[in-house]
Order: C-alpha cells, then structure tokens, then sequence
C-alpha cells in the first residue's frame, strides 16, 4: 500500500564483520536467551491471565471521549470559525481544483456527463505530454494504455483516477517541494519535519479517512485531502536528501564565489538536486495513485469503487478486469516519471539523438494533431465517449471468472487444507503465545530483549510504546497484530534470501525478477486481495498472504543488491579455495550481507505493517479490525482511532528494535553504526 | 544557469500549450456534443441524482428499479455510489448522496442528520420489512432440532468451531459495516462463542450455501428479506424478545434484533429541489417478493439494469402509480 520511502545511506557492506569480542555477545544472547526462557515458562503457568483482552464490541473510557469528537464535529461545523475559516475553504478550494479536472477528462456535470475532453482527445493529449516531459516510447505506451482502457470499458473510470491523481499530485509538489527545500536548507526545520513524517508514513491510511471524512465529508475533496497526507512525505523527503547531498566542496566554491542564499538555491541546490526531486515527484505519484483507489471508501470515483464492489461481491472477473487497469495506470505513472527524471539528468542533452530545435519542431507539429483530435472530441460522439461495440471488458470478465471458479472448486481442498494447516500448525500457536501469555511479563520479556539489542535507551522507548498501547486499551489487540505481522515477516525473510541470494549471484536472474518485483511493489494492494480471497476465504491467512506479497519485493531487493555488492574478489578467494557453491552462500554471502538481511527484515516489518489494515478487509482480526470497524460504525470510531495510533507505536517499536538488531554487535566501532534515517 | 532553467524551460511549453489548446477550444465556441444533446433530451427539470449504492443485493434490487425509472421515464442523470452504510449518510452534508434507498434502522443518524443537522429528510418506507438474525442451514436442524433456540447455543458451541474462532464456537458476520451487535450478545448472553467477520454479503451466502450443499456446521449473521433464502431456507434462531429500547446502549445489548420497517432518506436539497425524482422516491415502495425476484435476476448473472427493466416491464401498474 504505501512507499516507505526513507532516505537512508546505503548500506555498507564492507568487511565490517569484525568478531565482537567474545565476552560482550555473549551478555547479549544471556540476556535474549533469559528473556526467552522467562517468557515461556511464565507462559506455561500463568497464561489466560491478565490478557487485558477487551472484547470487540467494548469500549473504555478513552474510546468513548474520542468517540465525542464525531458529536463535536457535527455540532460544530456550521458556526465554529475554524470550520467557517479554514476547513470549508479548504474544501471548496481543492473541490473546485479537483472538479475541473474531473470536468475536463472523466464526466463534465452537464448534459450527457461526457468530458470536455473526450477520450480520443485524452489519449492523444496525455501521450503528448508524455512526449514532451519523457520520449517518445512513453508516449507510445501511454496512447496504448489508455486506449486499452477504452477496450476494457473502463474509459471512464480510469479517467475520473487520472483527474483525482493528477489533481492530488500538484497540491502535493505545491505543499512538498517548498518544506523539501525548507528542509534540505536548515537543519532545524528537518529535525522537526523527519518525525512527523515518520509518523504520516506508519499511520495506516484508514485512521485519517475516518477523521477527514468526518471533518471534509466524503467525496472528491477529502479523497484528494487524504492522498495528499499520504503522498506529500516521499517528495518532502527526496526534496531535502538532494538538496543535502550536494558535495561539500561544490557549495564551497559557489559560497566563495559570493553567492546570497537565494542564488545558491536556484542556481546551484536546486539544479543539482533536479532528479533527486523528480525521483521523489515519480514515488508521490505512486503514492498517490494507491491511496485514491483506496479514498473510493469515502465516494473518490474511479477504479477504486470498481475494485471495491468486486471485493463486496467476491467477483474475480471484475477485480481482475479494473485491477489491471489500474497496474498500466500505475506502469503508464511510473515510467513517464521516470522518463521525466531520465531527462532532468544533468547531462542528458548530450546524449540526445536529435537537436533540440528539431525536438522543439516536432513538438509544435504533433501538438497541433492534439488540438485537431481535441476538438474532435468535443464535437463528434465518438471521438467523445469511446465506442460500446469495441468494448471486450465483458468477455474477460467471464473469462477470468470462470477461470476462478474452476479453480475454487478444484483447488478447494488443496487450499483449505493448505490453510488449515498454516493456521492451527504456526499461527494459532504463536498468536496465543503472545495474547496468552500476562501482558506484565510480556512487557518484561521484550523491555529486556530492548536493553540487550541496543542499551537503556532503546530500552526506555520499548517500554514507552507498550505502555501507550496498553494505555490505549488495546494491548489483546496489538498482540494479535503482532503475532501476524511476524509470521508474515518470518515467510518475507525466507522468500528475501532465496530470491535475493539467486538474483545476487546471477544476473540473469536479477534481469529477470526485477521487472516483475517493480510490478508488485507498484500494484495497489486492494487489486490483488480479491483472488487470494476467492482461493482462501476471509481469514487471518488471507490477510498475511497480502502482507507477504506487499513487503516481499522491497526484501528480496534489498538482499539481492547485499549480496551483489559483496567484493568480487573475496568470492574469488572463496571458490578458489574450493567452496561448493552451497558453503560460498551458507559461509560468506549471507554472513557478508548481514547487515542488508537485517535492513531488508526491518523494511519487510515496516511493509508488513501498512498492510495490517488492508489485511482486516478479508478477514484479518486485531488493530487492523478494529480501524475498520471504527471507519464504518460511528459508535466505534473512538476505538478505530485508538487502535491506528497503536500501530503507529508498534510499528515504532519494531522499526527501532530491528534498526538496533541490524547494527553491528560492537557499538564502539563509529563506522558499524546502522545509518540513522 | 541553462541547466537552472531547463526544467522550466520544458515546463513552460507544455503549460503554454495547453493554454492555447483551452483558448482555442474557447474559441471554437460552445456547441459541443456534450451540450448539444442535453439540449436535446432535456424537457424536463429533473438533474442528476447520486444515489449511494450499499453492499447487499437487496439494496441493489430498490437501486436498480428506481435508477431505471428515473432514468428512462423522468430522463434523469443517475450516479451510483459504492459507500458503507453509515459513510453514506455522510454524503447529505456534503451533496455527495441524495438518495438512500434501503435505510435499517440506524436512529442514532436519523437523529443527526435529520434532526440535529437538518440536511436530510425521511422519504417514507419501503414496503419492505427487515429481519435481522442469526441463522443456520436446514440439515442441522434436522439433526439438532433444539438448536433453535438460543439457551441450547452453548451445548452445540463445539460443533461450530474453526481455525478462526479460537476454541470457541463461530459466529460468521457479513461486513463490518452491517447493523450488528453480535459482539454484545455473544458476551452478555454469556455464549461461548466468536464472532468472525467474513467480509460481505457474498461471502455470507457461499458459507451458508456450501454447509448445506457438505452438511457442514455453520451458525451465521443473515437478514431478510433475501432472495437467497428462496433457495437454501435457512432457519433463524431464537434469541431473548425484542422489547422496545432493550438495544438502547450497544455495548449492553443481550436481546434480540428489532423488525425493522425499511425507509427510504434523501437529502433536504434533494428534497426541496422539486426534482420529479425526489417525488418517484416518496412514492417508492414494493414488496418483499417485489425486491427478492429482482434481487435473485441481479444474482444469477444479470445486469441490475435488466433486471430491473424486466421487473418495470412486468409491473406498468405499480409504476404508474408511482410516477403520478
């Protein structure tokens, strides 16, 4: 669901794994193994009690005062000055923006609801602006994408996603790239901005579409609202690591050279950090885009409520049909930006195969075939809403349901008892382990294994998130999360160093999986919830099933590129001294990327637990429940809110104590320091 | 410096051109396709109408005849909005929902956005009458016949436990969004039982249809009226009676659901606009076989439209009525 994007430094992977001396790891691993053994025996005598479970329909009095802000809001909307003053404005303000842009491509409000701009004029419009932001292969592909939409008899929907991403993406640049440039310029400001984007980033999506709804009401403006708060951090964040990167002796020798702070700005940090900052517009872009299908909860028109009818009415088919549409849409996104940062390579004139003047010629020249086709599709119906008889949605929605249907009934008891299996064998265990065992000595347990990775500190900050969770009154709740989230981990890991440790020591493998991991980490993750549900039902499996596929891609990089960068000569050594293949791996790659393996674990835990939400549309129980419930049930929108900020803190503790794992056992030494975000 | 401008400088072309591209389509003036045929087909005061679209058949069923009559017989504009029921009545305030077709119950949101809010406004009843309750498929009462009742529930608690359900026996709801308090009863009827969600509708019907078709054990959340009763007869337990205000504080709830009488709500601007389609929702109103034949049509494979059209091409009395 989201792009965790983080501007770490890469990892080093050096030859950094100098033996810890012998005494201090094993203090650590007394200490883990201590912890541990506590845990269990404490679980084996006092578990089913002090479990703080608190049953679903159940509030405390917490919930219940976060409940009046819902009975304040509607008391106060219409004659609070904040509302009068700022949140009405706002609204009209970016409903207008949002509306004109709807207006113009998807469904005008007049007449026959047809655009302004008619598919035939979309398509050629869109492909132009890719020609002239990107090349002309991008431009290609958008024409084909978009007319494949029309074939899809999806033209419309996919349309009203465009205008609402567009519409989202520029308040998102115009909020963005200024605090980017903020930051980026004064320390200060990035000290204040870097938690609170951290916190935008694991708030899951859900929690403020209540608020906002709330707040905005439902509709195209609180869609739009809601996708900017989602997609402005990677921009923010990209806009300040480029403007911060600059080498140190660049910026001297413009400071030697007189320069105000303004004029070093625009002539030297801005056109430096050109394609940090397209690199971070491609991934808001990105963001965007998966938070406007999800927005359908709240009225966003699109493909979203597609997809979401679809998982309402358990039709593959449906899904299938939308879900594709809305990958190209992604794919079209995603390699137009990318072309766009390409071009904004400082450089990149050179290498251009035609002069610019000539660019400039063919543009002109193609541009006035987009007003002919503009105009046509304002003045000809069929230039303006695309052709019914060319539509093959239908056929392939059968198709693929029938496909899915034949492989209900035939895999039916291959799944279940697949499924069955995994729950009563790994899950049911382990989630009662947590839920079971006495929350004090669970606190216990892991404010200990918090001292042992990483000293009082961390230690300090494990016991302050448990304690606000517990205080939350959803400690039961987290556990159950938590349980899911790692068993989804543990198979994330597993896949991580399969696939990366073969995309590592093979190129060609490498070419061949990256193409399709880019696709999973582009596809929104409501697309494919809806055959894993079809195949599984809605059940705690299914949920971790989503959470793997999302975070997977994002482990399996990132081991890959440990693992490739391991020094070609210390593989030499290795197989020269007559390793097998299996002892290169087991002995010197994955000891040699340790410290990738632990990045990729925490990164997988973060992608995991965006997902949790997600997860408790097909059947996920726990936090994730709970924000959903809160979302449509006004009487538990207390509880929803409470439970979101509770994964806001488990995601903080498990970042934090997986960021302390990832370090170098020796803490004394500066440069094994796992680098801080 | 030529690198600072570039990226303008390619900007600046693109927004130039697509302000020439908005002027000149100014300049083409105003006859558009669009307009032109609203020009046409207009004649008649009716607009667009938004109407929310909730997850369950039966809605879809009252959706789909009043969207196919406003649209062909008044020559409205429909809009149709997938949202969650108590999302829905959000959309008064904000113009996003006009109509609501299938409203259970829900009084604390009648109270605040009819009474308190005063932007919407009850449009009288559907005809339709609402059960809501917990349900199990025919086989087991065959077999058990006094599970019906919900004192036996806990003897039988075994018999409905999955990998979900902890130990305990299974209680399968719909959506999250749905009218429940399942939750509650659960706990202060004191039954040894979980409720686990299954996510929608349709998820429902394949549990129930599949128990019955494997004589499996399954105790669910299921309401009429519903089409898919005609084709498993489902057999609803008995909980503790109903008794007005016994479900006043959702957390205490330990009694039974009400009879709820399905109406319709549509917003004040709708309401006041003396749209010919706020007064065809007035006069709405069918029977329960009325919606489940269009409901079952809908589910076996048919575009709501033509269901609905088959039903209004059947029934030219009722509409008649209707529309006068």
């Amino acid at each position: 669901m989201s792009t965790l994007v983080r501007d770490r430094a890469p990892v080093q992977t050096g030859l950094v794994s100098v033996r810890a001396p012998r005494k201090r790891l094993s203090r650590r691993t007394l200490l883990l193994g201590g912890a541990g053994v506590v845990w269990l025996v404490g679980f084996l005598f006092l578990h089913g009690t002090a479990t703080l479970t608190l049953p679903a329909s159940e509030l405390t009095d917490l919930h219940r005062s976060l409940n009046q802000f819902n009975a304040w809001v509607a008391s106060n909307r219409a004659d609070n000055p904040v509302f009068q003053y700022v949140f009405t404005p706002l609204r009209a303000a970016v409903d207008a923006v949002a509306n004109l842009f709807i207006g113009v491509f998807a469904a005008s409000t007049t007449g026959l609801r047809l655009p302004e701009i008619g598919w035939l004029g979309t398509v050629a419009l869109l492909s132009w602006i890719a020609l002239a932001v990107g090349n002309a292969r991008v431009a290609l592909l958008t024409a084909a994408a978009f007319v494949f939409f029309g074939l899809q008899g999806l033209f419309t929907e996919a349309a009203y996603t465009f205008a609402l991403v567009l519409t989202a993406v520029l308040f998102t640049l115009a909020l963005g790239i200024p605090l980017g440039v903020l930051a980026g310029v004064y320390g200060r400001v990035a000290k204040v901005i870097t938690p609170v984007l951290d916190f935008m980033q694991t708030l899951p999506t859900f929690v403020y579409l209540a608020p906002l709804a709330l707040i905005f009401l439902i509709g195209p403006a609180s869609a739009v609202i809601a996708t900017v708060i989602y997609a402005a951090p990677p921009v923010i964040r990209l806009t300040a690591h480029g403007i911060r990167c600059i080498p140190e002796n660049t910026r001297e020798a413009s400071d030697s050279l007189g320069t105000t702070g303004w004029q070093r700005l625009v002539t030297l940090q801005l056109p430096l950090a050109r394609r940090t900052i397209v690199m971070g517009i491609n991934q808001s872009t990105m963001a965007a885009l998966s938070m406007v299908t999800i927005a359908a909860l709240i009225a966003a028109p699109g493909l979203g409520q597609v997809v979401i009818r679809a998982l309402q009415s358990l039709d593959v088919g449906t899904a299938v049909n939308a879900g594709l549409s809305i990958v190209l849409l992604a794919i079209v996104l995603d390699r137009v930006t990318t072309a766009a940062s390409r071009r904004a390579e400082p450089g990149a004139n050179r290498r251009r195969r035609i002069s610019r003047r000539m660019r400039y010629i063919l543009l002109a020249v193609s541009f006035l075939v987009v007003l002919v086709t503009v105009q046509l599709s304002r003045t000809m119906l069929w230039a303006a809403a695309f052709p019914k008889d060319l539509n093959i949605g239908p056929a392939f929605v059968s198709g693929v349901s029938s496909a899915s249907e034949w492989l209900q009934t035939n895999l039916y008891l291959f799944t279940v008892s697949f499924r069955e299996a995994v729950t009563n064998g790994i899950l049911n265990p382990f989630q009662s382990l947590l839920t079971e065992t006495p929350f004090y000595l669970l606190v216990a347990v892991i404010v200990v294994a918090a001292f042992a990775l990483g000293g009082w500190k961390l230690a300090a900050v494990t016991a302050t998130c448990l304690a606000v969770i517990i205080y939350l009154g959803l400690w039961s709740d987290a556990m159950v999360t938590l349980a899911g989230t790692l068993v989804a981990t543990a198979v994330v890991m597993v896949l991580g160093v399969i696939f990366g440790v073969a995309m590592g020591r093979s190129d060609k493998v490498d070419q061949l999986m990256r193409p399709m991991l880019d696709a999973g980490q582009t596809m929104p993750a409501f697309v494919y919830l809806v055959p894993f549900l079809g195949l599984f039902g809605a059940t705690r499996f299914t949920a971790i099933i989503a959470g793997i596929i999302y975070a997977a891609p994002v482990a399996i990089k990132i081991t890959a590129d440990g693992i490739a960068a391991i020094s070609p000569t210390v593989m030499e050594a290795a197989v020269s001294s007559g390793s097998t293949p299996w002892q290169v791996i087991t002995k010197v790659q994955l000891p040699m990327a340790r410290q990738s393996l632990a990045l990729a674990a925490n990164q997988g835990l973060i992608y995991v637990l965006a997902m949790v939400v997600v997860g408790a549309l097909v059947g996920a129980g726990g936090l994730g429940y709970d924000v959903v419930a809160g979302f449509v049930q006004s009487s538990l929108f207390g509880k929803g809110l409470a439970a979101g900020l509770a994964i806001v803190f488990l995601g903080i503790l498990l970042d934090r104590m997986t960021q302390a794992a990832a370090a170098n056992p020796v803490r004394k030494v500066p440069s094994a320091k796992s680098p801080a975000h | 410096m030529s690198k600072a401008g570039l990226l303008l400088k390619r900007t600046i072309p693109t927004l130039a051109g697509t302000v020439a591209a908005a002027l000149l389509l100014a300049g083409c003036g105003g006859a558009t396709v669009n307009q032109a045929a609203a020009a046409g087909a207009s004649g008649t005061p009716c607009g667009t109408v938004n109407v929310a679209l909730n997850a369950w058949v039966g809605y879809t069923a009252n959706a789909a005849v009043y969207s196919y009559i406003a649209q062909n017989k008044l020559g409205c504009t429909v809009v149709q909005k997938d949202l969650s029921e108590q999302i829905s009545w959000q959309g008064f305030g904000s113009g996003e929902v006009d109509v609501i077709l299938e409203n259970w119950g829900h009084e604390d949101l009648a109270k605040q956005y009819i009474t308190d809010q005063k932007v919407a406004v009850d449009a009288g009843p559907t005809g339709n009458e609402g059960h809501i309750g917990w349900y199990v498929p025919p086989w087991m009462v065959q077999k058990y016949p006094d599970i019906l009742d919900s004192k036996n529930l806990n003897k039988y608690a075994s018999l409905f436990a999955t990998s979900e359900s902890g130990g305990k026996g299974q209680v399968l709801d719909g959506d999250p969004a749905f009218v429940t308090n399942d939750e509650a009863l659960v706990k202060n009827l004191g039954l040894d039982y979980k409720v686990v969600f299954s996510g929608s509708e349709a998820a429902l019907i394949q549990s129930f249809r599949t128990a019955e078709k494997n004589k499996t054990p399954l105790l669910g959340y299921f309401y009429e009226p519903q089409w898919f009763l005609s084709e498993v007869p489902l057999k609803k337990v008995s909980l503790p009676a109903y008794t007005p205000g016994c479900d006043a504080d959702a957390e205490k709830v330990a009694c039974d659901y009400p009879d709820y009488k399905l109406n319709k709500v549509m917003a004040k601007k709708f309401a006041d606009s003396g749209s010919p389609a706020a007064k065809l929702l007035k006069a709405f109103s069918w029977t329960n076989a009325d919606q489940n034949s269009v409901a079952t049509d809908i589910q076996g494979g048919m575009k709501p439209d033509a269901a609905a059209k088959k039903w209004v091409d059947a029934h030219p009395d009722v509409v008649a009525a209707w529309l006068k």
